[in-house]
């Protein structure tokens, strides 16, 4: 018995031995899971990176069930949404989940980017992680975006009608810009069916293979940690560091928890709240689309809300340019700024936990403008709302102008050497 | 040993010139097969503009305007694009002429419309008090909500004399539909080509009259 158990791990071994030689999968296996190297106090804020991939993964495969039974023509696809709510069998299922999993991916995202922010993950060396991260956090919204239009309902209609007029704004293309992205004089069949081409074949491929070197740019340059240190300044003789852990299994397993907590989460609203009182879901989506009737209080999604606010803030014509035109000008403002973060921020010290308060201060501010701009955008505008919008507004831009200077005033805490935690 | 030095000079030059015309090559091939790209990606860009059934979808529409009341409104669906038909009382034509401080654009020159409704009515002169108008704000394309009573309105504010509000961004436009100042739209709401016959408005054709 025990030799035919050895020739078994010979024949395993002789078999991967067979595949490595053409097929790396040892070495990947090693480099990125086996023997990649992360802090090992990595804490719950770390669960974003592998829950946004598991939403990612999600997506698409509920996706591709959905696109079984949807049909992307403006004749049918209302009809053919409900269809799959009340005839297809646990249709209600896999589309809430895919409803329910859009907002929960920027849930996610957002949190994931927040991490970045207090831990100084967007700092040197890893300005590229942070930069293909922000290219991401665009396609996915462009994803949002195209995916919204396809149940066809008036929300989704008009919803499309204001940001591809966007584009409107641009001198001289505008006009033809936007009649391209439509195909049509106004959001049509043609519009709906291009929609359903880019949201479940173009933005998924570009979205997988973003992923994919968000990830190579990371494990090129190491995780960051709540400390905000590098851990290959302390490493033992073989080179490893030693305040590092392997990634598999510690942080495999540990992220698996953070996966069943999220998913008691996620499904807890996938089957007991899937509209979210109508924030994941909004009302007026219910009816189909009407090209003559814009839904009384019309709100994007509430993960685009803070830049739609900032959108409708500006009301005031500077330079002899309209105020339309500013308007859009520093809603696309608003998202390139966080491109810029890694070289706006002139901290010494990369963690929240060391820096100096002015920066904390701003961080809160910061937040609030964000949440009350969020909050806004759901709502009707009023002159008051307008007025705080504007103030809000300024605030979230201040947060990135003056970022260079509150960043490099103030005291902040000495650095440790080796990075902080209790033993596991 | 000389003669070995010289050979060494004129392979050298020989392979400086090699190099050269290597990278004039190189830089040609690249050239035109970047002008092949370009050709072969017109086809694809082209084929995303409107086709030519969205192209002929838009024809006149027709409508026979006495079934509208005193101070109605109706929308008739034209290319796709809700069109307001209003007729409006003489206190609504009235209430033009006292809303004008707070237009951004009172004479409609920087808005579009036919020679013959760029007036205070941007109205066919024929028929002032019927207004005819694409419902589409000049901000973002939203369907703008009619708030025709005259007087106080939450959206419209104090001085009201009926008019547009526009709920997605919070536009406001007056019955003829030109822009109040201060609202994120910049210019008043288009005026489609139109034009009478006895009851019976056809939008979307004027002949190319200009009165």
């Amino acid at each position: 018995m025990a030799i035919h158990r050895h020739d078994n791990h010979q024949s395993a071994n002789a078999f991967m031995e067979w595949i490595d030689r053409r097929l790396p999968v040892t070495k990947v296996w090693n480099e990125h899971l086996a023997e990649y190297m992360a802090a090992k106090n990595l804490n719950f804020w770390y669960f974003f990176g592998s829950l946004a991939m598991l939403m990612l993964v999600i997506q698409i495969l509920t996706g591709i069930f959905l696109t079984m039974h949807y049909k992307p023509d403006a004749e049918l696809a209302f009809a053919s949404v409900e269809y799959i709510m009340r005839d297809v069998p646990f249709g209600w299922l896999v589309r809430y989940m895919h409803s329910t999993g859009a907002s929960a991916f920027f849930v996610i995202v957002y949190l994931h980017m927040f991490r970045g922010l207090i831990y100084g993950s967007h700092r040197e060396p890893r300005e590229l992680v942070w930069l293909i991260g922000c290219v991401i956090f665009v396609a996915l919204m462009a994803e949002a975006f195209m995916g919204y239009l396809l149940p066809w309902g008036n929300m989704s209609y008009w919803g499309a009608q204001v940001i591809i007029s966007l584009f409107d704004v641009i001198p001289y293309f505008g006009p033809i810009l936007t009649e391209w992205i439509r195909g049509d004089f106004v959001i049509s069949d043609a519009t709906l069916n291009r929609f359903f081409a880019f949201h479940v074949i173009l933005l998924p491929l570009i979205l997988v293979f973003l992923v994919f070197l968000h990830l190579v740019a990371l494990h090129q340059v190491g995780s960051n940690n709540p400390d905000g240190i590098d851990i290959y300044e302390h490493v033992d003789e073989d080179g490893k560091p030693l305040d590092g852990v392997a990634f598999h299994p510690y942080y495999v397993v540990k992220d698996l928890v953070g996966v069943c907590g999220f998913l008691i989460i996620y499904l807890g609203i996938v089957f007991f709240a899937p509209d979210f009182g109508g924030i994941f879901l909004e009302k007026d989506n219910f009816a189909p689309a009407n090209p003559l009737q814009t839904p009384p209080d019309i709100v994007p999604l509430w993960y685009f809300t803070p830049y739609y606010s900032i959108l409708r803030a500006n009301t005031f014509n500077f330079f002899w340019i309209d105020a339309k035109v500013w308007g859009v000008v520093f809603m696309g403002l608003a998202i390139a700024v966080f491109f810029l973060l890694p070289w706006l921020d002139r901290s010494p010290v990369k963690s929240i936990r060391y820096r100096s308060a002015p920066f904390k201060l701003a961080l809160v501010l910061f937040l609030i403008a964000f949440f009350v701009l969020g909050y806004l955008g759901m709502n009707s505008p009023t002159p008051a709302r307008t007025l705080l919008a504007q103030v809000c507004s300024i605030i979230y831009f201040a947060f990135f102008i003056l970022m260079p200077w509150f960043t490099s005033i103030g005291k902040t805490k000495p650095v440790p050497d080796r990075v902080t935690s209790d033993a596991h | 040993m000389t003669d070995h030095h010289e050979n060494d000079q004129v392979s050298n030059e020989s392979s400086l010139e090699d190099a050269k015309r290597r990278r004039f090559l190189t830089g040609i091939t690249a050239g035109f097969g970047a002008v092949g790209g370009a050709v072969a990606v017109t086809p694809f860009v082209l084929s995303m503009t409107p086709s030519e059934r969205a192209k002929n979808a838009g024809a006149p529409v027709q409508y026979d305007f006495s079934r509208i009341e005193n101070g109605q409104m109706v929308k008739v669906e034209w290319r796709g694009k809700p069109v307001v038909l209003l007729k409006r009382t003489p206190e609504m034509i009235a209430g033009l002429e006292k809303i004008e401080p707070s237009l951004a654009d009172p004479t409609s020159l920087d808005s579009v419309q036919p020679v013959y409704a760029q007036n205070d009515a941007r109205a066919d002169a024929a028929k002032p008090e019927m207004l005819v108008m694409e419902g589409i704000c000049t901000h973002l394309g939203c369907s703008p909500v009619e708030k025709l009573a005259i007087g106080p309105d939450p959206e419209m504010g104090e001085d009201s004399q009926g008019g547009f509000f526009c709920p997605c961004h919070g536009s406001k436009f007056d019955l003829s539909g030109r822009v109040y100042k201060n609202v994120p739209a910049t210019s008043n709401m288009p005026v489609p080509p139109y034009k009478y016959d006895g009851d019976v408005i056809t939008i979307g054709e004027d002949d190319g009259r200009t009165a």
